[in-house]
């Protein structure tokens, strides 16, 4: 078996026949009523949300979506979502939280909208509410990163108790051609920053920022959903038989980075 | 009325400075700054003496040190974590280097300086970002002593004051940096939910991954005038939406209107803001 480079792991993420967000709330779930709005200004359509059963449990699923033709592509703004998207999320979040549901959500985004519009209407305060809100949540909150997790506009959807990653997909602070850009001037070198940024998989479960990484080899098979529901299944029933889980999502996070040295 | 003229006309520098003006001398080796907003030259020693603002207005840039002389009282910044410094976590091409580089021209070892201080008097737990260091890029480090610093000030029941200048989560530590993200906004919100007092400043520039963090999760926010604050870079927007963005695009002034400052506060006003506020949140903390 050929050896795929980190770059070409972001390629194959970037895929537009992957499954989408879409593809897993209907083949993972049962009864998906979707819920539109954010309640303040707009619905997003780059993120789809709402409720559904897994296994008969009623659940929150939340999903990033970017379409896979062309058309449905521009109508999703190609899965970025814009300040109205991250809000709607977390209304529907807050909602799961209230009637006791858990979260799950999927994630496949080349970052946060960027445009006018978006940043008129706080995109950086949403992400920021996002992330202060998801890690007192008093439900469970699992994410798949599915595809690409661009930076705060993925991580605005992964402050989670476990976020998995699929095994082609890839996380990362940066896009490779944006950081080979502002650090060489050179966007043909995207391989080569996609190599440093360590965005993998398998990078992110080396550095213990995600709990697993799911194999890829039969996707968009039923085999390969009904594998996913499981291990939902079984995650969410020991999530919710667990105590501590606000403290335990906090050092979760807090480990990441934490020096070794105590001074005061 | 030739005579009227003529004893109207000042007789010396001093006098046509103005009574109480500084006497003006043209010393040819100081060295001068030109401000990009009225293009005017300034003599450096006119604006230190002037907190770094030109007389048009226009705030310039200043460290982190020269802020914390600024806005606390004498002697009273406490540091913490002072010696934790980046380590190439993900041996990033060229890191090192760029560290070495940072830390000489910024002298210091990171690029935020966190501590305990006291504002005219109201003592608070204070970070300040030092663009001199990367851009005041979050790395762990950066994530790290700022955590700190809210789970100190939460354990103390202190208020929080930060001062934000960055381009955004450092690159060169990758997923590390984004997680900063996180983790810092989850002390933010213990210490919120301790019902803990926390203000930021926004200053010249404030972008990225700390706009969409700890810059904009303020009980009050306040900005520095002209500050550019945003999400995405005005560049990149430009060049992905070809649009020409509008005036004062990503301005304190454009986010005012936009309803996510509470206030535009200029450089020489705000410890008395600042100490303002504290007064009134320590105080229901306290009681």
């Amino acid at each position: 078996m050929i050896q795929l480079t980190p770059y070409d792991r972001v390629r194959t993420a970037r895929d537009s026949k992957r499954p989408s967000g879409l593809d897993y709330i209907n083949r993972i779930f049962t009864d998906f009523l979707e819920l539109h709005g954010d309640r303040r200004y707009a619905d997003d359509s780059a993120v789809v949300g709402g409720i559904a059963h897994l296994n008969g449990k009623p659940v929150t699923v939340i999903a990033i979506e970017k379409g896979h033709t062309t058309k449905e592509r521009m109508a999703r703004a190609f899965g970025a979502p814009n300040p109205e998207g991250y809000r709607k999320a977390l209304r529907l979040m807050r909602q799961a939280e209230k009637f006791r549901r858990p979260v799950i959500c999927f994630v496949d985004t080349s970052g946060a909208y960027c445009g006018i519009g978006a940043e008129e209407r706080g995109q950086g305060q949403a992400i920021a509410e996002n992330l202060m809100e998801m890690m007192t949540l008093n439900t469970p909150i699992i994410s798949i990163l599915v595809g690409e997790g661009g930076s705060g506009g993925a991580l605005a959807l992964s402050v989670a108790d476990r976020v998995w990653m699929l095994e082609n997909a890839v996380y990362s602070v940066i896009s490779p051609e944006g950081c080979a850009s502002i650090l060489w001037k050179d966007a043909a070198k995207a391989a080569e920053a996609a190599a440093n940024l360590k965005l993998t998989a398998q990078d992110a479960l080396t550095h213990s920022i995600i709990e697993r990484m799911i194999k890829e080899t039969a996707i968009g098979q039923p085999s390969f959903y009904a594998h996913i529901r499981k291990m939902l299944t079984e995650e969410l029933e020991e999530l919710e038989s667990g105590d501590d889980l606000l403290r335990q999502r906090y050092d979760r996070f807090r480990r990441i980075g934490a020096q070794k040295k105590e001074t005061i | 009325m030739a005579f009227l003229n003529f004893q109207l006309k000042p007789k010396n520098e001093l006098e046509a400075g103005g009574r109480g003006a500084a006497p003006v001398h043209r010393d040819e080796s100081e060295p001068e700054q030109t401000c990009p907003n009225c293009h005017k030259s300034i003599p450096v020693s006119r604006l230190w003496a002037n907190q770094n603002v030109c007389p048009c207005g226009h705030h310039f840039r200043i460290n982190a040190r020269q802020r914390i002389g600024m806005i606390t009282d004498r002697n009273s910044f406490r540091e913490m974590d002072a010696d934790l410094q980046s380590d190439d976590p993900l041996n990033f091409a060229g890191y090192q280097a760029k560290l070495e580089t940072a830390r000489l021209s910024s002298n210091e070892p990171e690029a935020v300086v966190c501590g305990t201080a006291e504002i005219r008097g109201q003592k608070c737990c204070l970070f300040v970002m030092e663009a001199a260091f990367m851009m005041g890029s979050m790395g762990t480090v950066v994530g790290e002593k700022i955590t700190r610093l809210f789970e100190y000030a939460l354990e103390h029941r202190m208020s929080v004051v930060g001062f934000t200048v960055s381009g955004g989560a450092r690159m060169q530590e990758g997923l590390l940096s984004l997680m900063q993200m996180a983790k810092v906004s989850g002390a933010v919100k213990r210490h919120s939910d301790g019902g803990l007092f926390y203000l930021t400043v926004l200053t010249d520039p404030t972008t990225g991954g700390v706009t969409a963090s700890f810059a904009m999760e303020g009980d009050i926010i306040i900005a520095e005038p002209g500050a550019t604050v945003g999400f995405a870079g005005a560049r990149v927007i430009e060049q992905t939406t070809r649009k020409s963005l509008p005036r004062g695009f990503q301005k304190a002034e454009f986010l005012l209107e936009h309803g996510f400052v509470d206030a535009i506060v200029a450089r020489k006003a705000q410890a008395d803001t600042i100490a303002g506020l504290l007064r009134i949140h320590n105080r229901e903390v306290s009681a």
